[in-house]
Formats: C-alpha cells, sequence, structure tokens
C-alpha cells in the first residue's frame, strides 16, 4: 500500500517541489542579497542585505501606484463581470430561453481565445483610424489615460463571462427540482425564485470564480502588455506584473525577487481574507 | 413581486444583444484577415469584401522560412504534452489523496491548494533564474517542464475520485488480487474519465494561453509558441507595416485549434466545468 502511494504522489510531488516549492524560496532568498560596487565602474559582488530591497519596494512609488490601478480594476470589473455572469447563467436556467446548447457555446467561445490574442483584436478594434466602430471611437479615444483601464476592462470581461457563466450554470444545473417544486407552489415568480433559491444554491461557485478572478487581476499582464504598442498611456509599469518584468530587464533581479514576493503575499492576503470573510458570512 | 413574469422575447433579446457582443469580434477578426495586406479600413468592415484570406494565409505561411508553422507546432508541443501528462499525475495525486488514509495527507492537499493560489507569474522570474543557472534558459524544457504542474487538477481530481470511485469497487477488486496500480489504471481511470478531459481542459487553456513564462524563458524566436511569436509581430507593427496583414491573420489562425478543441470537447466541459464548485 505504501508503495502505492508513492507511486501515484511522487512523480507530481517532485514537480510540484522543483517548479513550486523551491522557486517560491528561491525568490525569497534572491530578494534578500543585494549588488555592491565599489565605485561606478568597479566590479560587482553580491552581498546579503537584508530587507534592503523590500525597503526599495516600498519607497517605489510606480509599483504601488501599479498596486492601487489593479486594485481599482479589480473593485469595479469582477463584480461587472461575475454580475453578468450570474444574471446570464440565471437567466439561462429560468427555462424562458430557447436554444440554449447555441448560447452556451457562443458566449463560451471567446475564453478560447488566449489573452494575447484578445488584446491584439480589442487593440484594433479601439484604435480610432482602424476600428470598424468609428462612430464609437471618432467620440471617445477608448486609448486615451482616462479610458485605457477601462478598454483594457472589457476585454477581460468579454474574455472571461462566458467562462464564469459555465460554471456557475453548471452548479445550478445540480440543484435538485425538488426545491423549486415548494417555491412554485408559494407562487414564487422567476425573480422570487432567482433571489432565495438560486442565488444561495450556487454560492460556492461565486466564491471559487471571485478567488480566481482575484487572483487573476492581480496578476494581470498578457493584456496590457500587448496595449503598449496601441497606447501611450500604458507605461511599463502600468500593472504589478509589467513592474516585476521592467525591473528584471534592468537586470535587477533582486528588486524584482522582492517585488514578485510582495505580490504573491498581497494575493494570498486577498484571496484568503475573502475566504474567510465569505465562511463567516455562513457561505459554504 | 410573486407570479411577475418576464416575457420570452425579453429573455431572448438580452441573449441576443449579449451573442453579439461575444462573436461580433471574432467575426470582424475573420474578415479582417481576408483584407488584402491588412488594410482592414478598405471596403466594409464587418463584411467580406476582396476576401484574400487564400493569399494571407500563403503569404502568413511563407514568412521568414515559415516561422509562424514552427511557433503553431510549438504551442501545440508545449500544450498538449504538458496537458496530457500534467493530467495523469495531477489525477494520480488527487486519487490517492482521495482513496488512502496515510500520515502527512492534510499537509500534502494544503500545500498544494495553496499552490493553486499562488500566482503562476511570481514563479517565472525565479524559475527563469534557476533555469539559467542550469544553463537551460531559453530551451524548449524551461517552458515544458514547469508547466507540467497543475495545482488545482489535483484538487479537482481528489474531488472527482472521492465522488466517482466507491470504496466497495477497490475492496472487491483486492480480494481479486489486484494490485493497488493495477485498480488505478484499469477501474479509477475509467470512472473518473469525465474529470480527467474537464482537468485536460483546464490545463490546455492554462498552458495555451501562458505568456509571461515564454516570455521570460526564451530569447530564440524557434522556439516561441504562436501567443509569443504573434505579440512579437504585433511589437514591431509600427516599424514593419507589412506585418500588420500577418498579425491579424496569425491572429485568427491561432484560436482556430482551441476553438476546434472545445466544439468537440464540447460533452464533457458542458457537464464536468461546475463540479470543482460543488463541494
Amino acid at each position: 500500500m505504501r508503495k502505492a502511494i508513492l507511486f501515484f504522489i511522487a512523480p507530481f510531488g517532485v514537480l510540484f517541489t522543483l517548479f513550486y516549492l523551491i522557486p517560491i524560496g528561491y525568490a525569497v532568498w534572491q530578494s534578500l542579497f543585494t549588488v555592491e560596487r565599489t565605485g561606478t565602474f568597479g566590479p560587482a559582488r553580491e552581498v546579503f542585505g537584508g530587507l534592503t530591497q523590500y525597503r526599495q519596494v516600498f519607497d517605489d512609488g510606480p509599483f504601488w501606484q501599479s498596486v492601487g490601478r489593479v486594485l481599482l480594476f479589480g473593485v469595479v470589473q469582477v463584480p461587472v463581470m461575475l454580475g453578468l455572469a450570474l444574471f446570464l447563467a440565471l437567466l439561462l436556467d429560468s427555462g424562458l430561453v430557447k436554444g440554449r446548447r447555441f448560447f452556451r457555446l457562443a458566449y463560451f467561445l471567446p475564453y478560447a481565445v488566449p489573452g494575447v490574442v484578445a488584446a491584439i483584436m480589442w487593440g484594433y478594434l479601439y484604435s480610432p483610424n482602424l476600428s470598424p466602430f468609428t462612430a464609437v471611437t471618432s467620440n471617445a479615444d477608448l486609448l486615451s489615460p482616462s479610458l485605457v483601464l477601462w478598454a483594457l476592462a472589457n476585454v477581460v470581461t468579454w474574455v472571461y463571462v462566458g467562462y464564469n457563466m459555465l460554471i456557475i450554470y453548471s452548479a445550478l444545473l445540480a440543484v435538485p427540482a425538488e426545491i423549486y417544486e415548494a417555491a412554485k407552489l408559494d407562487g414564487a415568480g422567476v425573480f422570487r425564485t432567482a433571489w432565495s433559491i438560486k442565488i444561495p444554491m450556487v454560492m460556492p461557485a461565486i466564491v471559487l470564480t471571485t478567488v480566481f478572478s482575484i487572483i487573476g487581476t492581480l496578476q494581470l499582464l498578457a493584456e496590457p502588455q500587448v496595449f503598449r504598442s496601441f497606447s501611450s498611456a500604458v507605461s511599463s509599469t502600468y500593472t504589478p506584473n509589467l513592474t516585476v518584468l521592467s525591473a528584471a530587464g534592468i537586470p535587477n533581479f533582486h528588486l524584482a525577487a522582492a517585488f514578485s514576493v510582495v505580490l504573491a503575499l498581497a494575493t494570498f492576503v486577498l484571496s484568503f481574507s475573502f475566504l474567510k470573510f465569505t465562511q463567516r458570512k455562513g457561505v459554504q | 413581486m410573486a407570479g411577475f413574469r418576464v416575457p420570452r422575447y425579453a429573455a431572448m433579446l438580452v441573449m441576443a444583444v449579449f451573442t453579439l457582443y461575444f462573436l461580433t469580434p471574432l467575426w470582424w477578426l475573420f474578415v479582417a484577415s481576408g483584407k488584402k495586406d491588412g488594410q482592414v479600413t478598405e471596403g466594409r468592415a464587418l463584411l467580406p469584401d476582396n476576401f484574400a484570406l487564400g493569399d494571407n494565409l500563403a503569404g502568413l505561411f511563407r514568412y521568414n522560412d515559415g516561422v509562424f508553422l514552427r511557433w503553431m507546432l510549438n504551442s501545440i508541443a508545449y500544450t498538449v504534452g504538458a496537458a496530457a501528462l500534467g493530467t495523469l499525475l495531477a489525477g494520480m495525486c488527487g486519487y490517492a489523496l482521495a482513496k488512502y488514509v496515510f500520515r502527512g495527507r492534510e499537509l500534502i492537499f494544503n500545500l498544494v491548494l495553496g499552490g493553486v493560489l499562488v500566482p503562476a507569474t511570481a514563479l517565472a522570474l525565479p524559475l527563469f533564474l534557476m533555469f539559467s543557472q542550469a544553463e537551460l534558459a531559453n530551451t524548449f524544457w524551461s517552458v515544458f517542464l514547469p508547466s507540467l504542474v497543475n495545482p488545482f487538477g489535483v484538487y479537482l481530481g481528489r474531488i472527482y475520485a472521492a465522488a466517482s470511485v466507491p470504496d466497495e469497487l477497490l475492496e472487491a477488486a483486492r480480494i481479486d488480487g489486484s494490485g493497488e496500480v493495477r485498480s488505478f489504471f484499469t477501474l479509477a481511470v475509467r470512472l473518473m474519465a469525465p474529470a480527467f478531459v474537464t482537468i485536460f481542459l483546464f490545463h490546455f487553456v492554462a498552458v495555451w494561453n501562458n505568456f509571461m513564462l515564454p516570455l521570460i524563458m526564451l530569447g530564440n524566436e524557434r522556439l516561441f509558441p504562436v501567443t509569443l511569436g504573434l505579440y512579437s509581430w504585433n511589437s514591431q507593427v509600427n516599424q514593419h507595416p507589412e506585418l500588420r496583414a500577418l498579425v491579424l491573420v496569425g491572429a485568427f489562425v491561432s484560436i482556430v485549434p482551441m476553438v476546434i478543441a472545445f466544439l468537440s470537447l464540447q460533452r464533457f466541459w458542458r457537464s464536468g466545468l461546475g463540479a470543482g464548485s460543488l463541494k
């Protein structure tokens, strides 16, 4: 039995250790070092710097601006996206819609488009001189500093609404039919049934999709990176991950490692506190 | 509120509006990839006009010694290989966590769950440093090996194994003299088949879409996955305008395999996707 257990777990365990646990440890280790030079052109030496890099991270204005930016993005985009996903899932499940198979597929299809490709496509649709929707793009510059964040939010929403809808919809399908019978006898309408029965029943699915969306938001990289060639408003430190990338490009790997560690910790704290919050509220 | 009825046409109208939102950009991409020389504003924007998709495709596959085909094959190798092997490993691990009681089981499960929450991009940089030290950065393996690990697959595998493989069946197999490993491959794998397809699909999409790892790891254009290749073309469009047509038709071609995979695996993702959130 022990041999069998080892046989099942070891292959994944070894890879998980090599490519998850060790890199995390290595990033923490690297972030504790700093490069010193004697004079401007002296040879570089790596010396233990303790929390020096972290002091730099906390003093780094653009980094915290980028964190603020993705938080603002998340506070707006995640509820809008999941609200839409829930609304469409409830509509699909309401019995009012014909051709459910078609809609399910049509809405899920954008999920097949990689972030890079979706961003290239929408970048063209937004560009005033390339877009087919000139009525919109000639009146509002969607790639301007004030709007480009929401233009990006639309790209992410477009890709993930259908995916989240499907997760919620599958959870709705698993609700036993008897539960609806009682509601019907009580004369509850579509809205009442959705609000009092369906939404509470699919709350675990909504919690799961929220956690994944929080993680995804903090990791925004491909879409803003692509948008840099469409809009000068997207700087090289627009999101935290872009900041990591540009610190690594200097190259200052120790600082970049410290950024990664702070970012991973922030993600942990946010997704854990969201889970704890929902548990305390009795959603489980 | 009670008894208020929503008319069917209103519901259908809402569904139709969202269908337009989701499908119009894809339709535009199809039309744009057929425009001559990437002149997307020439002629009708949303209807094929002087459709030159064939010429553009020929140009795409000829450009730079057919580097685009190479990128597509790279993507398929990274994705299919990592997803197939990764799904098997995650499924085995999830199965063991569901079906055996042993010391350290909860510790392992919690570590893996923590792994689900680690932003994959926070791993990319330390992985690059480690692979550089081993002089393996900028190789096929530097992208392929890290892509094998799928902690969410282990989580799903455990839930599915607990729900779909009865203990009595394994016990009966034991009495018949079947070894544990054989029971897994002959019995459990079959019962968990829908789970395996779901894990595979999630893993496939994650690796296919992965951008930061190849961006950091790879310098050699011949090793790029198609996403990174299209990104590099798109960022050179201002200097090389002739690349615009290639970016558009390339973007269109790059989503075709995924769309085919989604259509042909429909039966599985339709039923399987929600299962991760039920427990």
